[in-house]
């Protein structure tokens, strides 16, 4: 069974490197801001493959921190491009309807 | 025997939900244009990650991680969406073109034809 | 006040589901926090708007099965599409109209169609939604209105 949690494991890392090419490539930045949310979120997969993988079952608790983390940070990333502040509000706002 | 057979499907469950993340790697590396890419991306916020997650409770039985997982899908099934749509409302305000509206089909652009978007926005 | 109540149960659930640590000082804690969120979420202003009762009928559940139904059809599409970019991408950006009355429709509706991944939300408007699709399957499922017909089910559960 660890096998195949490793391959898995595997996998992901697979599609993070790809995801990572896609980042550094570009070539605008909501390109990478996508490149990068697709890197999050196989972060949460990978940590919950490690607390199976190790058998701690308290690191289950920090997937489900970044998931959220994860989302925050995305929005207020696309909201620091958008506005040049992350108190703005205004004409044009993302976070506004 | 039951225990084999639940190893096994969630051994399937897990695979699979590795190869599609592979997929919605690919994705994003062989679409033309920002808005394409996002569509590969979603691959993995949606059956990849339902399949890892759903493999890994299949494992873990009826235990308080089976919970925690559920609700990480739960999130991350919540989150997912929204995401995808403030990526593709900020790339719409930042004067990237979706394509044609209610018309032809757009003609898929070379790999690196959308430039830099404006910063001064 | 019947928001609030639910509130709270859905809060202690949550709770009880995460802590793991079954002892006297804990559920105090517990129910304090519980508390304490109830009030702030009260003088925020937030509960009840997104509390509506339609999301607890039995429908939903069905609702989901074949939403989950449909996101496999979707990613095994895309996914051959990642394969084979050049023959089968075919972008485009579609207007669907959209007759669903309430808010939480509307917005169950525009969170579906960005799920399925090959669609995504671009523009919710009141009496339609401005769509970007990757592939002449995903855009043909969405004129079909299916997803709509089911939404429209799932709301008139009373």
């Amino acid at each position: 069974m660890t096998t195949v949690l490793v391959l898995t494991a595997l996998a992901i890392f697979v599609t993070m490197a790809l995801a990572l090419v896609r980042a550094l490539k570009g070539p605008s930045v909501f390109d990478r801001i996508v490149a990068v949310n697709v890197i999050g979120t196989k972060t949460v997969l990978i940590v919950a493959l490690i607390t199976a993988i190790s058998g701690n079952d308290d690191l289950i608790d920090v997937a489900l921190v970044y998931a959220l983390i994860n989302f925050i940070a995305i929005v207020a990333v696309l909201k620091l491009s958008r506005m040049r502040d992350l108190a703005a509000s205004g004409e044009g706002d993302i976070t506004d309807g | 025997m039951v225990e084999t057979m639940l190893t096994a499907v969630s051994g399937v469950f897990l695979l699979a939900g590795g190869l599609f993340g592979i997929m919605g790697g690919i994705g994003p590396l062989r679409f033309p244009d920002f808005y394409t890419r996002l569509h590969a991306a979603g691959i993995t916020d949606t059956l990849c990650a339902f399949l890892i997650i759903v493999g890994l409770v299949i494992q873990a039985g009826l235990a308080l991680v089976s919970i925690k997982l559920m609700l990480i899908l739960v999130f991350m099934v919540f989150t997912a969406p929204t995401a995808s749509h403030a990526l593709a409302r900020a790339g719409m305000a930042a004067g990237d073109d979706p394509g044609t509206l209610e018309g032809e089909p757009a003609p898929v652009a070379p790999l690196d034809s959308s430039g830099e978007p404006s910063s001064n926005s | 006040m019947r928001y609030l109540f639910s509130l709270a149960v859905v809060l202690s659930l949550l709770w009880l589901g995460m802590s793991g640590v079954y002892k006297p000082l804990m559920y105090i804690l517990g129910a304090g926090s519980v508390v304490f969120v109830v009030w702030m979420s009260r003088r925020m202003d937030v509960v009840g708007v997104e509390h509506n009762p339609v999301l607890y009928s039995w429908r939903l559940p069905i609702y989901w099965l074949w939403l989950l139904w449909e996101i496999v059809k979707s990613n095994i599409e895309v996914s051959r599409a990642a394969l084979w970019p050049g023959k089968l991408v075919r972008p485009r950006v579609l207007k669907v109209p959209m007759s669903l009355g309430s808010a939480v429709g509307k917005v169950t509706y525009a969170n579906s169609i960005t799920l399925t991944p090959g669609t995504v939300t671009l523009l919710l408007e009141d009496d339609h939604l401005e769509v970007h699709a990757l592939l002449e399957s995903s855009a043909a499922s969405l004129e079909s209105g299916d997803m709509e017909a089911k939404i429209a089910w799932l709301e008139n559960h009373k």
